[in-house]
């Protein structure tokens, strides 16, 4: 459950003050599927920031299945990051040296797991995100499908609680996108919470929730009509 | 995160830049091997210096006429300024004392040597038979000076004007003329090269009443006491002063130098002149360390998104600042380990071109070089690391 409380987020831009966020309330159920919209500089990566634990609220309360997260330190943050949320970015951050088995272990090696247990691990990530002969290349040796396969296996390989998507299918075209889009609900459907971020209404209508945002705030949530499913 | 999985994607960092890392590897290695091979030449040249004046003896007591009043060079008697000559008698009278194991006097003059219708101006030393173990002098073939006062003109060549002289080789028993006098050739000596400022090699020693005679005097160059063992060398000085104070009417007009303080005076000087040139060496490793940090702080602009990546997957800032610190350990670690290897090749080379000089790379200076190197490597990775670690997340993601 993501309760977020009054979330205030300020910019300092030169001598002006920018509001990227003005008090938000939200709250968003385990496994849920919410796609946010917005245009440019409406706050709705700044939101997913804040609720990814990158970025912290200047003002307001941020809750994570019920732990106040906003108070926690850095290495707690690190922590929950780690085991709660899967990121998957618009340009993959797929480390380019690295192969992409080596991309996907990388949350393992972070966890401490070790490396025999991490070998069977990435393995079955592979198969499960068709990627088995893709498994010693490295990003550049990859179609953008395949790397947004990569970033979501890594994303998913310590089975997090939530999936954050930023734009996952700006990269891609649209045979792989709608690929992309099939693989993260997959996901969903298996209890995950998944927040989309997008600029693409035909992406954003797959969502179950839809909220709308506009110059920091939230525009329209349409959960209003389904106030049942978060209680 | 495991120390093993940091060391793992760091040693995968390092071996994926190889440019840049095999740059600061040879930029290090460099320097260590700087600090090597200097040093072995430092030290080379220190060992060879000891080892040549230990080689005439460590027990070794010089005697010179005249006083002077500071310490070392030659004092007084090469400027004529000697009150009172050293004489034979002052020489017997050491070998009274318990301390004194064996002494020589000795003359030194330059003569004619005229054999086999050859002729040149050769170093005469006039001496007795003790100056063979006084200044651990080798005979090739004969033998040295006989003992007493009942020998006859004899005569020892250096091993050069031997050969000079005599090169078919049959050298004992010819007949030599040196000045105006005839001498019997008793032995050749050991080629030995330089030592206390004369070429054996090119010497003539002959009994120190005929040096006298020859160089019309009754005085003594220098007296030349070995004593018992190095810790008598105090006593044994003292013992010199007063006996010759005493002979010389209460006069202290005598200079008594030590090998052993000689060789303490050189052993001083030259390890200052190796940890000099070490010293110098160590700068080209700090500015091995400059490049390290630029690199680092490159490369930490470079991975920005990287890191922010890694801070995205859960990564704490303290992991980060390992990567980078471990990345930079690895690489001036490797390249001390490289320049350790280069400097004991270099010392080879410099032994094997130079076999007197025993250009062995001391111990401390090796590991001191290799240490410098991987304290460089620490102190200049701290920065791009710590840069690293603050990255807010959100903007490092952001990075192109």
């Amino acid at each position: 459950m993501i309760y977020l409380s009054g979330i205030t987020r300020l910019f300092q831009m030169g001598d002006q003050e920018v509001r990227a966020l003005s008090g938000i309330n939200l709250k968003i159920a385990s496994g849920e599927y919410v796609s946010i919209m917005g245009p440019s500089g409406s706050g709705k990566s700044t939101l997913l920031n804040i609720i990814g634990l990158l970025d912290r609220p200047d003002l307001g309360r941020y809750e994570l299945d019920g732990i106040d997260v906003t108070s926690l330190s850095e290495i707690e943050q690190a922590c929950v990051r780690r085991k709660k949320i899967g990121f998957v970015f618009q340009s993959f951050h797929l480390v380019p040296r690295l192969t992409a088995a080596e991309n996907i272990e990388l949350p393992l090696i972070l966890n401490g797991i070790s490396p025999t247990n991490r070998k069977s691990i990435v393995e079955e990530a592979l198969l499960k995100f068709d990627l088995s002969n893709r498994a010693q290349h490295r990003p550049a040796e990859m179609s953008g499908g395949q790397r947004q396969r990569t970033a979501i296996a890594r994303a998913t390989i310590l089975r997090p609680t939530a999936i954050l998507a930023d734009e996952p299918t700006g990269n891609i075209d649209h045979r792989n996108g709608t690929e992309v889009m099939a693989l993260l609900e997959r996901l969903h459907h298996t209890g995950t919470t998944l927040i989309v971020v997008t600029h693409d209404r035909e992406l954003g209508a797959r969502a179950d929730r839809h909220i709308a945002m506009r110059d920091g705030e939230i525009v329209m949530d349409d959960i209003s009509e389904r106030p049942n499913e978060i209680e | 995160m495991r120390l093993s999985d940091t060391l793992y994607l760091s040693i995968k960092t390092v071996s994926s830049y190889r440019t840049r890392s095999l740059l600061i590897v040879l930029a290090m290695a460099l320097g260590v091997a700087a600090v090597v091979i200097l040093t072995a030449l430092g030290d080379g040249a220190r060992r060879y210096v000891t080892n040549k004046f230990s080689s005439i003896g460590t027990n070794l007591i010089i005697v010179i006429p005249g006083r002077a009043e500071t310490a070392g060079g030659f004092p007084g008697a090469v400027l004529g300024q000697t009150p009172r000559d050293l004489t034979l008698e002052d020489a017997n009278a050491l070998a009274h004392l318990p301390q004194v194991r064996r002494y020589a006097p000795l003359n030194i003059g330059v003569a004619e040597l005229v054999a086999a219708s050859r002729l040149r101006e050769v170093t005469v030393l006039g001496s007795t038979a003790e100056l063979l173990p006084v200044r651990h002098m080798e005979l090739a073939q004969g033998r040295f000076l006989t003992r007493g006062t009942g020998h006859g003109a004899q005569i020892l060549l250096g091993a050069k004007l031997a050969r000079e002289f005599f090169p078919q080789g049959n050298v004992i028993g010819q007949r030599v003329r040196l000045g105006d006098r005839r001498f019997l050739v008793s032995g050749v000596l050991k080629f030995q090269g330089e030592s206390m400022g004369f070429n054996t090699d090119e010497i003539v020693i002959i009994p120190i009443d005929y040096a006298q005679a020859l160089f019309n005097t009754s005085s003594l160059f220098r007296i030349l006491v070995e004593a018992r063992s190095r810790n008598d060398i105090v006593f044994t000085k003292e013992a010199i002063f007063d006996i010759l104070k005493q002979r010389h009417d209460g006069e202290e007009d005598i200079t008594v130098i030590t090998q052993d303080a000689v060789l303490a005076t050189f052993d001083r000087i030259l390890r200052a002149l190796t940890l000099g040139v070490a010293g110098i060496a160590a700068i080209s490793l700090a500015v091995a360390g400059i490049l390290v940090m630029n690199v680092m702080l490159v490369a930490v602009s470079q991975r920005t998104s990287e890191i922010g990546l890694l801070k995205a997957i859960g990564a704490p800032s303290a992991d980060i600042h390992h990567l980078f610190l471990v990345e930079a350990l690895l690489l001036s670690l490797t390249g001390g380990v490289l320049g350790f290897i280069l400097g004991q090749f270099g010392s080879l080379l410099i032994r094997l071109a130079f076999p007197l000089l025993p250009a062995w790379p001391p111990t401390w200076a090796s590991l001191a070089g290799v240490t410098i190197a991987f304290v460089t490597g620490l102190l200049a990775s701290l920065l791009p690391a710590e840069r690293a670690a603050r990255l807010n997340p959100v903007q490092a993601l952001s990075a192109k």
